[in-house]
């Protein structure tokens, strides 16, 4: 294993709180400029092994094994603080996942560069070091880097900040560059053009990249070699084109399976971990079959289906809301955002609706508006034949039989202090229903064997549920007065992949056996290709494209939908160009 | 960080709390028994004086001591124990039923209704308890009364902010939207969400206001504008030992223990409580 | 930046005057009749309604109150009832002695609080930084005059050290002024050094977790320089917010403690007019010791404008 080009060597790695393990015997080596993926869904122990590697362990987790790097003695397990000092910085540097905690709010951008040179006397002066830091800073395109390191960071957008976190990086042009999700709190967008900065400045430099992630499309588009870690193991490693075309490991096909949104089952239902047995994965010829297919197939116009019998069950007209942000002063003037600006689309009954876009783009506000959690500034909202717009709050009780909300969170959506019970009979306490406590209870009961959970769970609390049983509880509520629409605002955006195909398939069902018409918010393109059969894409408040998902997704006609589509990392394609290149 | 780590820490935590828990509810307890057992038995009558036997220092038939007109201080000490408790009672369930109610309305109305109560409240906190509480003395006269509804009316604005803000911070939540968008009515949000989901804050503000109500009763007694003698309060028993301060100053000792007792009990039991109920280790956002 | 300067000063307006008018209330709610209380109980009607009229309490209350909240901008207070003596003079004279002692108490309690809050914090996990804590704990709940009267007890009866009361300005003589002046500093600082100890301690805790700090760490500066140079001025942020708030209650301590060493300050100024009911004197010397209140308060909303650059921008 030990060769004279070996930039990083682990061995045995073991992290432990004491008594519970976190990780168990991570072995691998790194070569000089090498990119290794390390996969795995929450709790899998990565981030913790990123922080092992550092030596950067919070207090009272206990490391064994041996870390070594390239032109060190010291086994960074138990190193002394006062040698992993001068190593870290210097030649491994970090970029974690949230950019704006991971830089300090009351120092300038530029300043937070240089320090990290000044720190290491790679520079002779602090005027030197500064003039660096505006060099490194333009490295990582910031269109204005002198403005840029003068800035504070809160002044600086996300994909901004995360660019100065890896300018200060890779400012002592570390030999190794380790990446926590650096990417995961960031737009679609902006994520693609920081992991192409990544890649390009690790490539250029010949800095070894060892990239955690949860996002296996990302390591296809990254890296050369990926570790699989599960509860705490590596479960498989190897050639990332091997890996995502023959895994061995049951646990990395589930993975695969689960990911995969344009493979479907005999149900025509995504794969999950527990289906994956059937799953095969596209070999490489394959993907470029499908490729070229799609691209021969011209998309026919989805046919104008003018029945004018059909009353549309959302009707939305000239729809804006504009904020008036809080006065930050007595005398300054409150600025205007406008969230929404002229919206209109109408859903026909049983057609699923992806509304798509980024953080800002208003899609959230729209989806508040038809919920009646906020009015529109002007313009007008048809739900179910209620008029949302300038409805007080008694005329909104009908409104809201017919319509219903899951949310995003499934932490933060679900009362901690109520039993499952009252949290799921809570839309029949209205006025106009007259189910008494023991109905309620069997409508309960029958709700959630609907989302797969058992009668039994009525008696417990939301604490004592995973994410995505929470989040099917959430569906049980929403659904328990039968609305004839469902508004779901990004519901699986917090989920594990695994997870996440679980919810969209339980989605589908109920969409089809309830016969629901579906609003379906995301920022994940993907996501809403395999859901919904129309589409809106947002930007800024505006609607800038709407139609038939497939032909928007194959044939986008506005530049931001062309960007967003090209942002999306499809896992098949990232294989595809890897094998390419490779 | 992983779900068992975590575990392991909060295990870490409420050991720790215990501790806070522990002392505090034993000091609490201390001060509760001294009031009953004062109910039941005092080893004196508390103000019947033995001139020949003043400024004694501790002894088996006067645990401790006898003051300048030879009053047992124990017994004193015990039926103190019941102003304090009275004064904090009282004063807690004022600030408690007043500035609770109106932290919640500010949270839940929003608008002019927040801006009108939080200024107020802004407005009272540069009056603090003890400050009102001169101020009603000079009104109405010194006395064990206006010091409880003047330090009540002091501890409002501690209530009403810590209401407010926690419930603005249920009010942003997931599950109070999901409320609103099935019609569920105000008052119903607020007893099934908001309600439960503060108590514990206004429980443990509730703690640390019976620690100032003490500190803010003994202060006021000391300056003669408290409880009025000769009824016995430990801010008043440090007041008349002042001037004897030279000849015997254990009798400035034991009624400060006394209040430092009570202080340092409800201060840990409020810690104690906090820990118990933050929010941060409640909820599982890992 | 300046807009925010204003809206500060703006707010001080309407909270001085909002106090006032608070304050109006309720002391005028006064059930006896400054009157008669000057006249005593078996005053003819005639004298009392002259002597009302020499008071200006026969005129409607509005009144009463415009006129005497006209006056506050000038340091003009009106009249005693009691002594007859022009208010403001007495006060101006008495609110050096106990601005003197607010300042320096809150001064020394920062000097205590802040490097033992750092510290209690660094070894929180330690036996060191538990015992800073506990000791805190106990400094709590103590109140200010108790330790007044313990540090006479020991520093002035027992060592001899210091005078046990008393006062004397520092422009007549400032060796006898710091002899006298430290007991009642110390004892009024105490209880706000444990308590602005445990702030300290739990807003370094906090920074310490910051993704900042640990970022600062992946650097490579040691745990110390990090907690230095990245966190100690982010935990200033919440100390100084506290700082203010505890402010208040300093001042109010400054009173009692004024009690315990004899200290003609505007704590015995305004417990001498309470006992004498002299109704005006305390309607000024309360409006005079929240306005102190909340001009620092406005002083330490100034503050954050220099500390975060945050609010700086915002504006």
């Amino acid at each position: 294993m030990k060769n004279e080009n070996t930039l990083l060597s682990v061995e045995g790695l073991s992290v432990s709180t004491g008594r519970f393990p976190l990780v168990h015997d991570v072995n691998f080596a790194m070569a000089r400029g090498e990119r290794i993926g390390l996969i795995g869904e929450s709790g899998s122990g990565k981030s913790v092994t990123s922080t092992a590697l550092m030596s950067l362990l919070p207090d009272g987790l206990q490391a064994t094994g041996t870390v070594k790097l390239a032109g060190h003695e010291a086994n960074f397990v138990d190193a002394s603080d006062a040698v992993m000092r001068k190593i870290r910085g210097r030649d491994m540097a970090m970029v974690f996942q949230e950019p704006l905690t991971a830089l300090n709010p009351l120092m300038r951008a530029g300043a937070q560069v240089a320090e990290i040179m000044l720190q290491h006397q790679m520079v002779p002066s602090r005027r030197a070091a500064k003039a660096k830091a505006i060099e490194m800073l333009a490295s990582v395109k910031l269109p204005d880097p002198a403005e840029a390191a003068m800035a504070y960071p809160h002044q600086l957008s996300g994909g901004q900040r995360q660019r100065v976190m890896l300018a200060m990086a890779l400012a002592n042009d570390p030999s190794l560059l380790l990446c926590d999700e650096p990417t995961t709190a960031l737009d679609v967008t902006v994520q693609r053009q920081v992991l192409d900065l990544v890649l390009e400045s690790v490539v250029q430099r010949g800095t070894g990249l060892l990239f955690i992630t949860h996002d296996l499309a990302v390591v296809a588009n990254m890296c050369t070699r990926v570790l699989v870690m599960n509860n705490g193991k590596v479960v498989e490693q190897g050639a990332t084109e091997e890996i995502f075309t023959r895994p061995q490991h049951p646990y990395t096909r589930g993975l695969l399976a689960a990911s995969d949104l344009e493979a479907t089952d005999h149900d025509g239902r995504l794969f999950t971990v527990a289906s994956a047995a059937a799953y095969v994965p596209w070999t490489v010829a394959e993907t470029e079959a499908h490729a070229a297919a799609a691209e021969e197939t011209p998309v026919e116009p989805a046919a104008p289906q003018q029945d004018a019998e059909i009353q549309p069950v959302i009707k939305i007209t000239d729809l804006s809301r504009t904020y008036k942000r809080g006065r930050t002063s007595l005398f300054g003037k409150p600025t205007e955002v406008h969230a929404l600006q002229k919206a209109n689309f109408t859903v026909l009954p049983g057609e699923r609706l992806g509304v798509v876009g980024e953080s800002g783009s208003g899609k959230s506000t729209l989806l508040r508006i038809l919920a009646g959690l906020d009015q529109p500034t002007s313009g007008s909202a048809v739900v179910a034949g209620n008029e949302v717009a300038g409805a007080p709050e008694s005329q909104l009780v009908q409104l809201r039989q017919e319509l219903q909300i899951v949310f995003q969170d499934p932490m933060g959506s679900l009362n901690p202090r109520m039993k499952v019970l009252d949290i799921v009979t809570e839309p029949l306490l209205v006025p106009g229903r007259t189910e008494n406590a023991a109905k309620r209870r069997k409508m309960a009961e029958e709700m959630l064997e609907a989302v797969g959970l058992g009668a039994e769970t009525l008696e417990r609390y939301p604490h004592q549920f995973s994410g995505g049983q929470r989040q099917r509880i959430s569906i049980a509520r929403a659904l328990i007065c039968r609305p004839r629409v469902l508004v779901a605002d990004e519901p699986v955006s917090a989920l594990d992949v695994s997870v996440r195909a679980q919810v969209l398939n339980l989605l589908a069902d109920l969409v089809d056996a309830y016969q629901l018409t579906l609003v379906f918010v995301s920022h994940d393109l993907a996501v809403v290709r395999y859901l919904c059969d129309k589409v809106v894409v947002m930007q800024s408040g505006i609607i800038v494209e709407a139609g038939d998902t497939e032909s928007v997704y194959t044939n986008p006609q506005h530049p931001y939908t062309a960007k967003l589509v090209a942002s999306s990392m499809n896992l098949h394609a990232e294989v595809l160009a890897k094998a390419g290149t490779a | 960080m992983t779900t068992s780590s975590i575990t392991e820490l909060r295990a870490k935590r409420s050991r720790r709390r215990n501790t806070n828990m522990l002392i505090g509810s034993v000091l609490v307890s201390l001060v509760v028994l001294a009031a009953v057992l004062s109910f039941i038995w005092t080893p004196y009558n508390p103000y019947e004086q033995f001139f020949a036997e003043k400024h004694q220092g501790s002894s088996l038939s006067h645990l401790m001591g006898t003051d300048r007109l030879g009053r047992d201080v124990f017994s004193n000490i015990l039926y103190g124990a019941r102003i304090t408790l009275l004064v904090g009672l009282v004063a807690v369930g004022i600030a408690l039923l007043v500035g609770t109610p109106l932290g919640i309305l500010a949270g839940m109305k929003r608008g002019a209704t927040e801006e009108v109560t939080m200024r107020f409240a802004d407005i009272l906190l540069a009056f603090p308890a003890l400050l009102m509480a001169i101020m009603f003395a000079a009104v109405y006269g010194p006395g064990t009364v206006s010091a409880m509804v003047a330090i009540g009316i002091g501890s409002i604005p501690g209530f009403a902010r810590i209401a407010r803000s926690g419930t603005l911070q249920v009010m942003s939540t997931e599950y109070v939207q999901a409320a609103r968008a099935s019609s569920q009515p105000a008052l119903r949000v607020a007893w099934r969400h908001v309600m439960p989901n503060i108590v514990g804050m206004v429980v443990v503000q509730s703690s640390v206001t019976f620690a100032l109500a003490v500190l803010a009763e003994a202060a006021l007694s000391f300056l003669g504008l408290g409880t009025q003698p000769p009824t016995a309060s430990w801010g008043r028993m440090l007041q008349e030992s002042q001037q004897y301060i030279s000849i015997n100053p254990m009798l400035v000792v034991w009624p400060g223990l006394a209040i430092a007792v009570a202080v340092m009990g409800f201060n840990l039991l409020g810690d104690g409580l906090r820990d118990r109920f933050d929010p941060k280790l409640n909820g599982e956002r890992s | 930046m300046v807009m925010r300067i204003l809206t500060n000063i703006a707010r001080f307006v309407a909270s001085i005057i909002a106090a006032s008018i608070l304050v109006f209330v309720v002391l005028r709610l006064v059930p006896g009749d400054p009157a008669q209380i000057a006249l005593g109980v078996d005053a003819s009607p005639a004298l009392l309604e002259a002597k009302r009229a020499e008071f200006g309490t026969d005129r409607p209350v509005l009144v009463q109150y415009f006129d005497w909240a006209s006056g506050l901008p000038f340091g003009d207070f009106g009249t005693s009832y009691l002594s007859r003596q022009d208010i403001s003079p007495m006060v101006l004279d008495k609110v050096q002695v106990s601005l003197i002692l607010v300042l320096l108490a809150m001064i020394l309690a920062l000097v205590i609080a802040i490097p033992f809050g750092t510290f209690a914090a660094v070894r929180h996990n330690k036996v060191s930084g538990a015992v800073v804590s506990a000791v805190s704990q106990l400094g709590i709940a103590i109140p200010g005059f108790l330790a007044g009267l313990l540090l006479v007890i020991f520093f002035a009866l027992k060592l001899g050290w210091f005078p046990s009361n008393g006062w004397t300005a520092p422009g007549v003589d400032f060796g006898e002024f710091l002899s006298r002046v430290a007991l009642p500093v110390v004892a009024l600082a105490s209880v706000q050094a444990a308590i602005l100890t445990r702030y300290v301690r739990s807003a370094v805790l906090e920074v310490m977790s910051e993704d900042y700090l640990r970022t600062a760490r992946a650097k490579g500066l040691s745990p110390m320089k990090a907690l230095f140079k990245h966190g100690l001025r982010n935990a200033a942020i919440p100390v100084i917010t506290v700082t203010s708030v505890q402010l208040a209650a300093l001042i109010i301590g400054a009173v009692v403690i004024e009690r315990v060493f004899v200290i003609p300050g505007l704590g015995s100024m305004l417990l001498d007019a309470v006992g004498n009911r002299d109704m005006l004197t305390v309607q000024s010397v309360v409006m005079v010791l929240v306005g102190i209140t909340l001009a620092i308060n406005l002083i330490v909303d100034l503050l954050y404008t220099v500390v975060d650059p945050r609010i700086r921008k915002s504006a």
